[in-house]
């Protein structure tokens, strides 16, 4: 897909397998188990400039790289920001990251939600889980260019209320009248006012007319499954359904073979992809 | 042009006087292997090999042909995109860390005896990691510093099918100099054919002549002839559709039964290029490095992702590496990942023949062509 | 009665009804109001009503010793809430606690029950239409055992 306006997608970087150095500015702790990292660039050059859905491979000293979505403002030239997990060794290593401490950093890679492209549309953004974090440098984007789009719904699930992610954003995003924010849980304690029931329900009730909509789903596999039905059963096209895509990471520039898709490559030709792209692969299991 | 086989110590000779290092075909363990050469004697003189499902055997030539055999388990991957490469290494100081990147000079490499489709296969190599968007630098550096010989086949291996793939048995382009041996009664030659002018340049080195029209039609002739000696043979027509719309074919349960998910066909094969790479300190974590190293997609870790395996099952592992051979490599890179040169068919332990599974494939049976032999017993899933 | 029915003819789930079969279903509704905090009903009573909620917010909740009550759903405008009024014993299986103001109209079981014995065309009416709504929240509810947002994948 061809970019209209600032956000280009980056040219590719000299030499891609040498991590930059980052310093951390910031850690942020959003829930027991998932933590934010805000970071500058150690050396003279700037952030890279990076569109929303793109991913960096963030190295921690001797224990390895990952691929983490940049979950940052892509407006922002002085940090970067990634919203991390800590499920492996190479995650729960970087939970232990201090300000101060140097990150690695290559990138940024991949294809991006479409954003700019879906200017006119209607917005539907479906986040599951951590599937929340590459989807927030598309909101911050949808909220500063407010005015070229229609309606912007998004719908957001997690397993239980201390999951949670960026709770002070979300509160900030439904407070505004020109945004449709809807919040469930997989379960609750009685503190929870809020809704309860998996976030495919809060598809069923949201209301938007398929001709002009275009959708962005991010989150497990499974919950991605079921909301493109339910995208579907609503009339959207799939070529207007964008996911996010994850598989193993090695390399992130096509070169290690980890990352294939039936014939795409993750790093590069995802890791957001139309439906209608990997709608077979989609469907297929151990693929 | 055509130069006696007794010249071939002078061909060396221009090699090594000009800094290159001959890598070539040798006997090693009762197998050709490629290993660095230090002079023509080094070379399989008077052998041959007889290749099979999962068999392959040296065999003694009544003749004393330089190159009279067919493929080794190594391919010329093993100096190009080479098995473990020291990608960066990381140093603790007061600030933290940094990153040094030097990479070794790559030494030059003569290749001598690169069959057609080795040389498709590096062509192949070369498109996968060089043309896209980013460079691989340590390929391209290899790449650079290398001269291919290419060594035409008169003679086809039992489980070669070049001819099917479109690759062989006579080197087309992308060669510096390409030879064709031919042994008559009374005589002992190479036909040269002559590729660039740096081809040109070390054969000039060599006492050579014009070959003439029967020297040339007599080489001609002997390729000619092997493109009808295929030991096996693939009907390419439609296969990319043929594989990516069937992956609940019966078929791979089948084979799935007999794989063994060792990963030998990915280790033999010239064109597989998976990697992956290995973050490591040393004992006082004052040094740290990482290493790009060959990886199988056959690994039950190669798809993992946070929990488990992707592909888990040796029927998802099978599928995705002869589907991403024969058929998502043309929509990657526009043509096909396999070259022909039956390797994988050779070295696999329980005899699994690629040619017969896509036939299987495409017949749309579940039994394939022939039926199972006593060494083919199926076997449960490791 | 008149503005219960014109409600209820509005009401997806109830879409497509003949005419006659409505009002047998109005003859037994009612209008229920329910404060925040106040209990619908508890497991174990008699479950003799379903509701349909106009608007407000309602948890299902299970309450588990040690743990408290553990909210598995929230139903809102527009969902129907209890299906134990059609099958023996007619025993709540849950709790249901308003979390905000809530308006429903309630359906009174047994004598939408009765009427259902007397026409079956009623009953089957009702069946179908409980079971899509029985489907739904089993679909959903198979989606949250599957803890997809949890470790593993």
């Amino acid at each position: 897909m061809e970019t209209t306006a600032e956000i280009a997608r980056p040219a590719p970087i000299s030499e891609p397998m040498i991590p930059s150095l980052y310093r951390i500015q910031r850690v942020r702790r959003e829930t027991h188990d998932t933590f934010t990292l805000e970071a500058k660039p150690e050396g003279s050059e700037g952030i890279r400039p990076f569109a929303p859905g793109q991913f960096n491979m963030l190295y921690a000293y001797g224990m390895g790289e990952v691929p983490i979505s940049i979950s940052g403002d892509p407006a922002d030239s002085r940090r970067i920001l990634h919203t991390i997990r800590a499920v492996g060794a190479v995650t729960k290593a970087m939970r232990g990251l201090k300000p101060g401490d140097l990150l690695g950093v290559r990138g940024p890679f991949g294809s991006h939600w479409p954003v700019d492209e879906s200017a006119g549309s209607d917005i539907v953004i479906v986040a599951g889980g951590i599937g929340l974090a590459p989807l927030r440098p598309a909101l911050y984007r949808l909220i500063a260019e407010r005015e070229r789009y229609g309606k912007v719904v998004l719908l957001y699930g997690a397993r239980t209320p201390e999951d949670i992610l960026f709770h002070r954003e979300l509160k900030q995003w439904r407070a505004q009248f020109d945004l449709d924010v809807h919040v469930t849980v997989d379960r609750a304690t009685a503190e929870w006012r809020g809704n309860v029931g998996v976030v495919t329900t809060l598809l069923r009730k949201a209301s938007f007319d398929p001709i002009s909509t275009v959708a962005m789903v991010c989150g497990p596999e499974v919950m991605m499954r079921f909301a493109i039905v339910e995208l579907q059963r609503r009339g959207i096209p799939s070529d207007n359904v964008f996911l996010s895509m994850e598989r193993n990471m090695k390399c992130a520039v096509g070169f290690c073979g980890h990352c294939q898709y039936g014939p795409t490559f993750i790093c590069r030709d995802g890791p957001v992809f139309p439906y209608s792209r990997i709608g077979l692969l989609f469907a297929t299991r151990e693929i | 042009m055509s130069f006696e086989g007794d010249q071939l110590p002078a061909l060396f000779g221009a090699l090594q006087g000009r800094g290159y290092s001959v890598v070539g075909p040798t006997v090693q363990d009762d197998t050709i292997v490629l290993d660095v050469l230090a002079s023509a004697r080094d070379l399989p003189i008077g052998r041959s090999c007889d290749q099979e499902k999962a068999t392959y055997r040296l065999r003694s030539r009544p003749d004393q042909a330089f190159f009279g055999f067919t493929l080794g388990p190594h391919s010329w991957k093993k100096y190009l995109h080479i098995p473990s490469l020291r990608l960066w290494e990381a140093h603790r100081n007061e600030n933290g860390f940094e990153i040094s990147s030097g990479q070794e000079p790559a030494s030059k490499h003569a290749f001598l005896g690169v069959r057609p489709c080795e040389l498709h296969a590096i062509l192949i190599q070369d498109r996968v990691l060089m043309s896209g968007d980013y460079v691989d630098p340590a390929y391209e550096a290899r790449r650079e510093n290398t001269l291919i010989i290419a060594v035409n086949c008169t003679e086809a291996g039992g489980t070669c099918f070049c001819a099917s793939m479109g690759t062989g048995p006579k080197a087309a382009s992308g060669f510096d100099l390409a030879l064709t041996e031919v042994l008559q009664e009374n005589r002992h030659f190479f036909v040269a054919e002559i590729g660039t002018d740096r081809g040109e340049e070390i054969l000039s080195d060599v006492p050579h002549s014009d070959a003439g029209d029967d020297a040339c039609s007599a080489a001609a002739d002997a390729v000619a002839r092997t493109a009808g000696q295929m030991g096996r043979q693939l009907d390419t027509a439609g296969i990319r559709d043929i594989l990516v719309r069937n992956p609940a074919h019966p078929r791979w349960d089948q084979v799935a039964m007999r794989c063994m998910t060792c990963g030998n066909c990915t280790m033999v094969c010239p064109t597989c290029f998976c990697t992956t790479v290995e973050d490591s300190t040393d004992l006082t974590a004052a040094r740290a490095e990482r290493r790009r190293v060959w990886d199988s997609c056959f690994t039950l870790d190669f798809s993992y992702i946070h929990g488990g395996s992707v592909r888990s099952s040796a029927k998802a592992r099978f599928r995705q590496w002869m589907t991403h051979k024969f058929a998502a490599w043309i929509d990657q890179f526009g043509e096909s990942g396999c070259v022909g040169c039956g390797r994988c068919i050779t070295w696999c332990p329980v005899g699994i023949d690629v040619t017969e599974e896509i036939a299987a494939i495409r017949s749309g049976t579940a039994a394939g062509k022939r039926p199972l032999s006593v060494k083919e017993t199926p076997r449960g899933n490791a | 009665m008149e503005t219960l029915e014109h409600i209820l003819a509005e009401h997806p789930f109830l879409h497509g009804l003949a005419r006659p079969h409505l009002e047998l279903i109005v003859g037994c509704a009612s209008n229920v109001r329910f404060d925040p905090g106040q209990f619908l009903f508890h497991e174990g009573e008699e479950a003799d009503r379903f509701y349909v909620i106009r608007h407000g917010k309602v948890r299902v909740a299970l309450f588990a010793p040690g743990r408290g009550p553990i909210t598995i759903q929230t139903v809102d405008e527009g969902d129907i809430l209890g299906w134990s009024w059609l099958l023996a014993p007619y025993r709540w299986h849950f709790d249901a606690q308003a979390v905000e103001l809530t308006r429903a109209i309630a359906l009174d079981g047994e004598c939408l029950r009765t009427k259902c014995e007397h026409d079956h065309e009623l009953g089957y009416e009702l069946l179908k239409r409980f079971s899509h709504i029985m489907v739904e929240y089993l679909e959903a509810t198979r989606l949250q055992l599957l803890d997809f947002y949890g470790n593993n994948r």
